[in-house]
């Protein structure tokens, strides 16, 4: 396995390089492109396949579905199945609430988060170290452990079974991700845009506003996606918060789609083109700012 | 005219905490008083709308002595070590590839966040799917392509079965977060060593063992920390596919069993703390034994 790791590229004329006079390198290092290209292609087949599995099913007949043996391929091709996910009134509603829930969580952690990311990233102050290790240990509290707690707050502020009893919650995970993230974006800035920037008069928040603000847009975006697609898949605060199927984001929609009927009459067609319908835009957009996406994933955790 | 230094600094210090001030009241709100009000429901017998009496550690004998309480625990825990090995391996061959040189590169590092973009419950669903006994894709790859099993496998029949293919659906779902991570660990290894030591003869598995695998120590402990953290409080695809399965119940879904099914505050939130601290030691435990690795 750890063979076929290797640079194909580089070994080969490396080898020719050290030693120019044996021949049977050359099927050796076929071999090896060969071996490579297949696990390049199981790498993917492991990533789409059930992408694709999904996507084949919502646009099979019931017939091919159920059918065995399995078809891989759709004989017939039809749009029911989506048909009737978009006229169900019910998920085109959790479609909305989970907009609302997902676009009213991430305005808020952005403008909050990029404040405190703000104070993180670029002052010297004494607790800054304090402060930097409380945003990350709360990114990594388990939300199940205040449950309990937070439904009783709910309730005594009227706010079980609304939206905002969501937007409020996942403020817990959501809140401190963004600080965390946006304060590395922060951290890489340039200092001297900063400082010409106090130079020429201005003060800390018009320069926060002014400079700081539009230099670290891409670190926004990738943050702002990341934050609506925690948002989009949060299950369990909507599971527990919302008892009125009015008020049910895309997850539990879904999920009670599964739970209602029995094993056998699970209406597959229909349950996979509306996860199309809600998973191909966020494919879309991920993969359109894959870049500041990785950014955003990775620059946090690692050089935190 | 001129101002002194320490001046700036204290108006800068005072500037960062009206910056962190609303973030912190939030914080307060939403995760702190609900954290500090769980810590002390746990000491006594609420059940939501009765009436709440201390009783000191009651709620932690019960526990003791609780087996669904104990299978849930070891739900958790065998998930955790099975997903976490087999994402770190996995994600070490995904990376390592993906790290090489070849047309299409790009494209594939594009592919590993599309399991990310999937909302878990949707990726949970596809997964039941294609295990299903009867017209699953698994089955017919296993019984009539493959030839490898004579009769169709009921993946969720047993408690290992279901365990493992649960497993599966973790892995696929944040195997490329692992990957994404080594390979930005992967960045900083310098090219020149691993050339070095290849010109000096070392071969591929040395030199993994000797020069890649303990630069990327760092990388790989994020994102194992990050994982176990996951797996441990692992909820929706477990819920998903098998609601209250005793079998198959985790931490998580005893908790929120015990609170919302139940209505059991007190005894939910007992659990709750257990969990929290056993998160907690399992960090420690991570993080003690890099410090101690690295000198």
């Amino acid at each position: 396995m750890t063979d076929t790791l290797r640079r194909p590229t580089e070994t080969p004329a490396r080898a020719r390089h050290l030693r120019p006079r044996r021949r049977r390198r050359t099927p050796a290092a076929r071999a090896r492109r060969v071996l490579f290209s297949a696990l390049v292609l199981a790498i993917a087949a492991f990533l789409l396949f059930p992408v694709y599995w999904a996507a084949k099913t919502a646009v099979s007949p019931d017939q091919e579905i159920y059918a065995t043996p399995a078809a891989y391929v759709p004989h017939r091709f039809t749009l029911q199945h989506f048909t009737n996910a978009l006229s169900d009134p019910r998920f085109l509603r959790s479609i909305v609430n989970s907009l609302v829930v997902g676009a009213s969580v991430t305005a808020i952690s952005v403008l909050l988060g990029a404040f405190a990311a703000y104070a993180i990233g670029r002052f010297a102050f004494r607790g800054r170290s304090f402060m930097r290790y409380t945003i990350l240990a709360m990114s990594i509290f388990p939300n199940i452990a205040i449950l309990g707690s937070l439904y009783k707050l709910l309730t005594a502020t009227h706010l079980y079974n609304t939206l905002p009893a969501l937007i409020g919650t996942y403020l817990i995970f959501i809140l401190p991700f963004t600080v965390w993230t946006l304060a590395s974006f922060f951290q890489q800035l340039p200092k001297e845009l900063e400082e010409a920037a106090y130079i020429d008069g201005a003060s800390a928040m018009q320069t926060f506003w002014r400079v700081m603000m539009p230099l670290a847009a891409p670190g926004l975006a990738a943050t702002a996606i990341l934050a609506v697609i925690a948002a989009w898949n949060e299950y369990l605060f909507a599971l527990s918060f919302e008892s009125d199927s009015g008020n049910w984001t895309v997850p539990v929609m879904i999920s009670n789609v599964g739970s209602q009927s029995s094993a056998y009459t699970i209406p597959w067609g229909d349950e996979m083109a509306a996860s199309l319908v809600v998973m191909i835009p966020v494919i879309a957009l991920v993969l359109l700012l894959q870049r500041r996406i990785v950014a955003g994933l990775t620059g946090g955790s690692v050089k935190g | 005219m001129s101002r002194k230094p320490a001046d700036l600094a204290a108006r800068q210090a005072r500037l960062a905490w009206l910056l962190l001030a609303p973030t912190m009241a939030v914080t307060a709100v939403v995760a702190l008083y609900p954290a500090v009000t769980t810590v002390y429901r746990s000491f006594t017998n609420d059940t939501f709308g009765g009436t709440s009496h201390w009783i000191g550690l009651g709620n932690y004998a019960t526990l003791l002595h609780d087996e669904a309480f104990r299978s849930a625990t070891w739900v958790t825990i065998e998930f955790t070590a099975i997903t976490v090995t087999v994402e770190a391996v996995l994600g070490m061959v995904l990376a390592l590839t993906l790290n090489t040189a070849f047309a299409g590169r790009g494209a594939m590092r594009a592919l590993l966040l599309v399991p990310f973009a999937i909302i878990n419950v949707i990726s949970a669903s596809i997964w039941k799917l294609m295990f299903n006994q009867s017209y699953g894709v698994f089955n017919d790859l296993l019984v009539d392509k493959l030839h490898l099993a004579d009769r169709p496998i009921d993946f969720f029949g047993t408690r290992t079965t279901a365990l493992l293919s649960v497993s599966a659906i973790d892995i696929w779902k944040t195997t490329p977060f692992v990957a994404l991570l080594l390979l930005a660990g992967l960045q900083s290894v310098p090219a020149d060593t691993q050339e070095a030591a290849q010109v000096d003869g070392a071969g591929a598995v040395r030199r993994f063992f000797s020069i890649t695998l303990p630069q990327l120590r760092a990388a790989l402990l994020v994102a194992v920390v990050f994982r176990t953290l996951d797996a441990l409080r692992v909820f929706d695809v477990f819920f998903v596919l098998f609601g209250a399965r005793a079998d198959t119940t985790t931490m998580s879904i005893y908790i929120e069993q015990n609170i919302v099914d139940f209505g059991k505050a007190g005894y939910g939130s007992a659990i709750s703390v257990v969990t929290m601290l056993l998160i907690a030691i399992f960090v420690a435990l991570y993080v003690g034994l890099n410090t101690r690795t690295s000198k």
